[in-house]
């Protein structure tokens, strides 16, 4: 490791971690490098793709974007966390229900991305859910079954909320 | 790809910043980030020590001041597009802001950002320029001004010294006679424009005055189309598409040819929003 390397200290899906990082290491690299976190997945390298979206501090972020060292007493939640906490259990069963992906590369971040849409609350429309996943590439599907799934775990969700839905 | 290494420091005031700036020939400054890491990662820049500005207090902030609406250098796309104060004083940067990126890059990115980059496809330079808005400079001798027009100078050049930092822009307040008009092409919804065009006038109720059509995508810099501006100003929108002062180069994107014939398409969609009475 060079001399340009600091400490930072972040919680990742709940736990505190202290590591020694390159400022040049990326923030998805880092989760998948020194975490072992490999739910985020490398694509693009550019900002283009999405595959590597994951939440800091609450929001939804490109993880090839941002540094490991911009990340100090930040908040990072990975697919990892959500999946576990069961946050976006009923997201994961509606894209195995519709076939929503095929191999699974953009689905981690396909996900997350949805995640922050719907926890907005509401039924978003067709288009304002293809608006928010605009950023991410899906090669598998033509993106049709991920709207569906995605609409249908809005519903579900008003639905359990007492609300009539849209 | 991956950087190539290089020093971080996280500025914790304006006057740590602009020193940094000074001691080192090569750094850059790290605002959201979302145009200069993608550059980083490709190699297509490589500066010694990255100044991360993002703990700087005081610049994020929206307000209202002497008739116009400051923008800090570190308010994020999102912020933005959730401002009230935006959406009713600042019209033009609403209608625009659901272009820029994707949600994941509009929770990071700024205005600022996105206006010191100079991106010649990027929307917010050519709505600066089409609000006639400014840029705050801030440098080892204190705040300057400088005028949109006089801003950008060049593909991706500014009028931005090697010490000096945008810290806000400026904007003038809409009024009851503002118009505005925002329209581009991209061939992904909010993928960088192929070619796009930010318009404002003000209706007197039977024609437009003072308009502005600036153009991006269309040259090294937002670009001004000043005879068409003429021409549509008595109202000939056909007369302005055919006298549509406009030199576009090809790029990875389009041809020349295409961009002029988008940029007249994209004239007529913007000329009816101006004309639409204000709801």
């Amino acid at each position: 490791m060079s001399g340009l390397a600091l400490d930072v200290t972040m919680t990742v899906n709940g736990e505190t971690v202290v590591e020694r990082v390159e400022p040049r290491q990326t923030l998805v690299d880092f989760l998948r490098d020194n975490l072992g976190l490999t739910g985020s997945h490398v694509g693009c390298e550019h900002g283009v793709c999405g595959a590597c979206t994951v939440r800091v501090d609450g929001e939804i972020v490109r993880g090839c974007l941002m540094l490991a060292v911009q990340c100090e007493d930040a908040k990072v939640e990975t697919i990892e966390g959500l999946s576990d906490s069961g946050e976006v259990a009923d997201l994961q069963l509606a894209f195995a229900e519709r076939n929503a992906l095929q191999c699974g590369f953009c689905t981690p971040g396909m996900i997350t991305a949805a995640q922050e849409l719907l926890a907005k609350g509401g039924v978003p429309s067709r288009d304002e859910i293809r608006e928010h996943i605009s950023g991410n590439y899906c090669r598998c599907t033509g993106y049709h079954a991920i709207v569906d799934a995605v609409e249908a775990v809005a519903q579900e969700r008003e639905k359990a909320r007492g609300g009539a839905g849209k | 790809m991956k950087p190539a290494p290089f020093a971080y420091k996280k500025a914790r005031s304006l006057d740590e910043a602009i020193a940094l700036l000074g001691e080192h020939k090569d750094a850059r400054l790290l605002a959201g980030g979302q145009s200069l890491i993608a550059t980083l990662n490709m190699r297509l820049s490589a500066p010694t020590l990255l100044i991360d500005i993002n703990g700087i207090g005081g610049l994020d902030r929206i307000e209202e001041k002497n008739g116009a609406i400051e923008i800090g250098a570190l308010v994020r796309h999102a912020q933005a597009e959730r401002s009230d104060m935006i959406a009713k004083r600042v019209p033009l940067i609403a209608r625009a802001m659901p272009h820029i990126g994707h949600a994941a890059i509009r929770n990071r990115g700024t205005l600022g950002g996105s206006i010191a980059f100079a991106d010649p496809a990027a929307e917010l330079p050519a709505c600066l320029m089409a609000l006639d808005g400014e840029v705050e400079a801030s440098g080892p001798r204190g705040k300057r001004t400088i005028k949109s027009q006089d801003f950008f100078t060049g593909l991706f050049e500014t009028a931005l010294g090697p010490q000096e930092m945008l810290t806000a822009i400026r904007i003038p307040l809409a009024t009851a006679d503002t118009r505005v008009g925002f329209a581009e092409l991209a061939r992904r919804h909010g993928d960088y424009a192929i070619v796009g065009l930010a318009a404002s006038a003000r209706s007197d109720g039977k024609g437009l005055k003072d308009l502005r059509l600036s153009f991006f995508g269309a040259g090294d810099t937002p670009s001004r189309a000043r005879k068409a501006e003429i021409v549509l100003e008595s109202g000939d929108v056909d007369g302005a598409v055919a006298q549509l002062d406009l030199d576009p180069h090809d790029d990875v994107q389009a041809t020349a040819a295409v961009k002029k014939h988008l940029a007249g398409v994209l004239l007529r969609r913007v000329a009816k929003q101006l004309m639409e009475p204000r709801a």
